[in-house]
């Protein structure tokens, strides 16, 4: 019985960082009754997979990415599997990093985030004007951007928390 | 913090496993690719996807929902009680004129009926409303859309208008069992048929992702000025004409741009309207010899 309770228990573990992921993106979709939240809303998702790629790569492999980038672009009514192909981009460089970002202060870690966001806003762009066609104003990305990068320190400080709740693995 | 040295089997196994997900990555981005070349040919396959998986995620949303919503309420609750003075005086203000607004309205009611019966006019076409709560919001910055949970089974359906408070947000561009998408007005895809009211000139309005559309193939000789309200023409079939949309904001060496009447940075409820135009099977009895029904 506690051998099953057990395992229970670390399977229920195991799925924190899909399982977070997917609440990050609710919390970006809920319209908040706040005066312009939809204009400022951070990409969360793009923060979760950022920091699990770095510390817990295992336990969020490029499928639930995908399915995390896939049910993103679905809530928000985004051209679909266009959010899913930047968090994919954005994880696959961040997990071929990974032994660089291991070990590093938060402040490097936060301008590698930087990039990282950076290059997640451009791309969405990219692959927005490319689809649509059409030449679309890039200041509201780049303040995405902005907001997503200032959101980071706490958002990896409630990470933290929680990453000390999963089973330790290499 | 310590991390320790991986050892020799780690070591090996770590580049093999790596290998085998960088190709699980390769092959998903071009799944992804995929996905957005089916969505851009509007592929039935992505369309039922998007609604089913919008369906699966409605009742989990409502829930998350709920506390937002209490606090909401908790706040405003406060924030009316503060300002109840202040506001006692404005409504008071406003009762007095619209009172007189009222007889306006009432005179031009009984006006309007006189001249319908005059006219022999088929009647009023049919429109229900369907009240839905915005469940998800789609405000990114490539697209404006919001998710409402209310779909084809409470009757919403692609092409019908979405109003709030009487004028209009945007129209269904999808609707599942129990949600629909509504493309907003400003969303770069958006174009409604409308008509500048003064002046019965038509124009389409057309977003582009910025608070304030796009007024585009405006008569030539027709004369905007700024303030100038702009309603639905009811030219397309499903919106109901003279829905109330904005107001000319900017005209300026042949970009004019209106300002939305409604609140698009804060949507929580909004109409969907079920309408049927004149002519339309089964909208309205037949027999009223009606002459402005077209073809």
């Amino acid at each position: 019985m506690t051998g099953l309770w057990n395992r229970l228990d670390i399977w229920a573990r195991r799925l924190i960082p899909a399982g977070l992921s997917v609440v990050l993106v609710l919390v970006t979709v809920i319209p908040f009754p706040i005066p312009g939240y939809g204009a400022i809303v951070p990409m969360l998702a793009l923060a979760s997979v950022f920091f699990w790629a770095i510390h817990h790569p295992g336990l969020l492999p490029p499928v639930v990415v995908f399915a995390i980038g896939l049910l993103q672009d679905i809530l928000t009514g985004a051209l679909i599997g266009s959010g899913a192909v930047v968090l994919l981009l954005a994880y696959g460089v961040v997990v071929s990093q990974r032994i660089f970002f291991r070990n590093k202060s938060f402040l490097v870690v936060w301008l590698g985030f930087m990039f990282v966001a950076a290059g997640a806003g451009a791309a969405g762009w990219l692959l927005a004007v490319g689809f649509s066609g059409r030449l679309i104003a890039a200041d509201a990305a780049l303040f995405q951007v902005v907001v997503t990068i200032a959101v980071y320190p706490l958002l990896t400080w409630i990470l933290h928390g929680v990453h000390r709740l999963l089973p330790q693995e290499a | 913090m310590e991390y320790r040295r991986p050892g020799l089997i780690e070591r090996l196994a770590v580049p093999l496993r790596g290998m085998g997900q960088r190709l699980v990555l390769v092959s998903l981005v071009v799944v992804g690719f995929g996905f957005m070349f089916l969505a851009n040919s509007n592929a039935v396959f992505v369309e039922r996807l998007r609604t089913g998986v919008a369906d699966v995620a409605a009742p989990i949303l409502e829930v998350v929902l709920h506390p937002v919503e209490a606090v909401d309420r908790g706040i405003g609750h406060a924030r009316e009680l503060i300002a109840l003075r202040s506001e006692n005086a404005r409504l008071r203000q406003e009762v007095r004129r619209l009172r007189a607004w009222q007889g306006t309205a009432h005179r031009l009611a009984a006006e309007n009926e006189a001249f319908r019966a005059m006219l022999n006019y088929g009647g009023p076409e049919r429109i229900g409303y369907l009240t839905a709560r915005v469940i998800a919001d789609g405000r990114g910055p490539f697209v404006k859309s919001v998710l409402v949970g209310a779909g084809a089974r409470a009757g919403a359906a692609k092409g019908q208008a979405a109003v709030a408070g009487g004028v209009l947000v945007g129209r269904v561009t999808a609707a599942g069992a129990r949600t629909a998408r509504v493309l907003l007005l400003t969303d770069l895809n958006s174009r409604i048929p409308v008509i500048v009211e003064e002046t019965r000139s038509r124009a389409i309005l057309a977003g582009d992702n910025s608070a304030r559309p796009r007024l585009q193939f405006v008569a030539e000789n027709s004369e905007l000025k700024i303030g100038q309200r702009i309603v639905t023409s009811g030219h397309a079939g499903v919106l109901p004409p003279g829905l109330p949309v904005g107001r000319v904001s900017a005209v300026a060496g042949g970009l004019i741009r209106v300002e939305p009447f409604a609140d698009l940075a804060r949507l929580e409820y909004l109409q969907i309207v079920k309408f049927a135009p004149l002519g339309a099977p089964g909208a309205v009895p037949d027999g009223t010899g009606s002459g402005n029904r077209r073809k």
